[in-house]
């Protein structure tokens, strides 16, 4: 029924993997987190109190991944974080604006800004049109995303998701308006454009962290300490792996 | 209706997982990833529709740039009018897209090249760090050991400093990011399945 060596092994470290994330989830319930500090979310935290403050908005661009294949892990980690976002700035005079380039990402998008808006208590100031899907393809999304910063009054653009070099474009329309930016990416070539466009550039998996440090709660805490631990499992595999290949040929 | 949506996308997730692992799940991962893909198509539609809600809204309010929302619109519903009479395949349809739409994606291609290298630019005036650094050098090395030059390859630079930065540290580098992204996915993706996190259901 079960493949031992090419499905069972994926099974098991699904199953390990949700083992720890429940366990360390009612653990880190009872106790403070301690988050390394990442300078990108520290300056995205104090981004969110200042734009309430100086009545400017946020952008928040989930890029193009589909929910439908392997990029809708960064899509959904995007959501989580814009979740948070939309609960806090939902009382500014200038709601946050957020843009996707995938239709379902965009639905998903207007359901988070909704949610954030009940959790704030204020239901009546959500509006539909503040979750926007601004184009359907890479450029297209881009070129769409891009006019938001210029013409929407945003002091900061936060970057989370799916993007590849086209991003580029929107943080060179960003610097243009001297809108702050602050990304990450899972696609490389993405990432690479990113880390040269923004101040405190966000490498690799610290884009599933936004949400544990805008106080997303304890189960965002605990799926950054499993990801740890996987990690120092799968550099001691590589380590292992390495020195039994090293012993065979000796 | 708040937990009938999270057992409904639990369980439908759950077996979508599980589909993967044991046979008897398949034929329902197929079934429900068909109606996916099915539901992705009608919410293409609904994405379009906020598109124009959005851009007809900026007409209305007069607000800046609403020049370009109401070319927007019109070519968007002159598209959707002549693509429903004509079919997509029709010479017109073809010639409309091969010479607007690919046109301007290349031209934008184009507009990116200029901004990444304005980018690299940018980046000795923003963070004059030992990682900043260590990236410009590392593309202009690149870019030195990539170009096409009359007389070949720089000696050493192309012949043996490019191929061992590409291969041996971009490609380890990139594996390591890889790795991290992969198992930030699996932990977003289990705190969805438990309806930690519910992207859905609204409120």
């Amino acid at each position: 029924m079960i493949a031992l060596t090419t499905q069972l092994f994926p099974l098991l470290i699904i199953i390990f993997a949700a083992f720890l994330l429940l366990m360390i989830t009612l653990w880190k319930r009872n106790s403070p987190a301690r988050l390394r500090d990442i300078p990108a979310l520290t300056r995205l935290y104090r981004m969110l109190g200042l734009s309430v403050e100086d009545g400017t908005r946020l952008h928040i661009s989930l890029g193009h991944g589909s929910l439908l294949d392997a990029r809708g892990g960064s899509a959904l980690a995007g959501l989580a974080t814009l979740r948070i976002i939309a609960e806090k700035t939902s009382v500014s005079d200038m709601p946050s604006i957020a843009s996707s380039g995938d239709p379902v990402l965009g639905l998903l998008t207007q359901d988070t800004l909704q949610a954030g808006y009940h959790a704030a208590g204020v239901d009546e100031l959500y509006s539909p049109t503040t979750g926007r899907v601004t184009g359907l393809t890479p450029f297209g999304f881009a070129a769409g995303a891009m006019n938001i910063s210029r013409n929407e009054k945003v002091s900061t653009t936060i970057m989370l998701g799916h993007f590849g070099p086209e991003v580029a474009l929107i943080a060179d329309s960003s610097d243009r308006e001297s809108v702050t930016m602050i990304g990450a990416s899972d696609n490389l070539s993405g990432q690479a454009v990113l880390f040269a466009n923004t101040e405190d550039a966000l490498i690799g998996e610290e884009l599933f962290a936004a949400g544990a440090y805008l106080g997303a709660g304890a189960s965002h805490v605990a799926s950054l300490t499993v990801q740890d631990i996987l990690r120092w499992l799968v550099i001691a595999a590589l380590l292992g792996g390495a020195a039994i290949k090293l012993l065979g040929t000796i | 209706m708040r937990v009938i949506t999270a057992v409904i996308a639990i369980a439908t997730g759950a077996l979508i997982l599980f589909g993967y692992f044991f046979e008897p799940f398949a034929i329902v991962q197929t079934l429900l990833l068909n109606w996916a893909i099915i539901l992705a198509s009608v919410a293409a539609l609904v994405g379009i529709f906020n598109l124009i809600s959005v851009h007809t809204d900026k007409i209305r309010r007069g607000e800046k740039g609403s020049t370009y929302s109401a070319l927007l619109v019109i070519a968007m519903l002159a598209t959707v009018f002549f693509g429903i009479i004509l079919r997509p395949q029709h010479t017109v349809m073809q010639m409309l897209l091969n010479g607007i739409i690919i046109p301007v994606e290349a031209a934008l291609m184009g507009l990116l090249t200029v901004s990444l290298l304005y980018a690299a630019i940018r980046l000795l005036r923003r963070r004059v760090d030992m990682m900043g650094i260590i990236f410009l050098l590392t593309a202009v090395i690149l870019f030195l050991g990539s170009a096409t030059l009359p007389f070949g390859d720089i000696p050493v630079i192309g012949t043996l400093i490019r191929p061992w930065v590409s291969q041996i540290l971009a490609l380890g580098g990139a594996r390591g990011i890889l790795i991290g992204v992969a198992l930030g996915t699996l932990t977003t993706g289990l705190r969805v399945l438990f309806g930690i996190d519910r992207p859905y259901g609204g409120q």
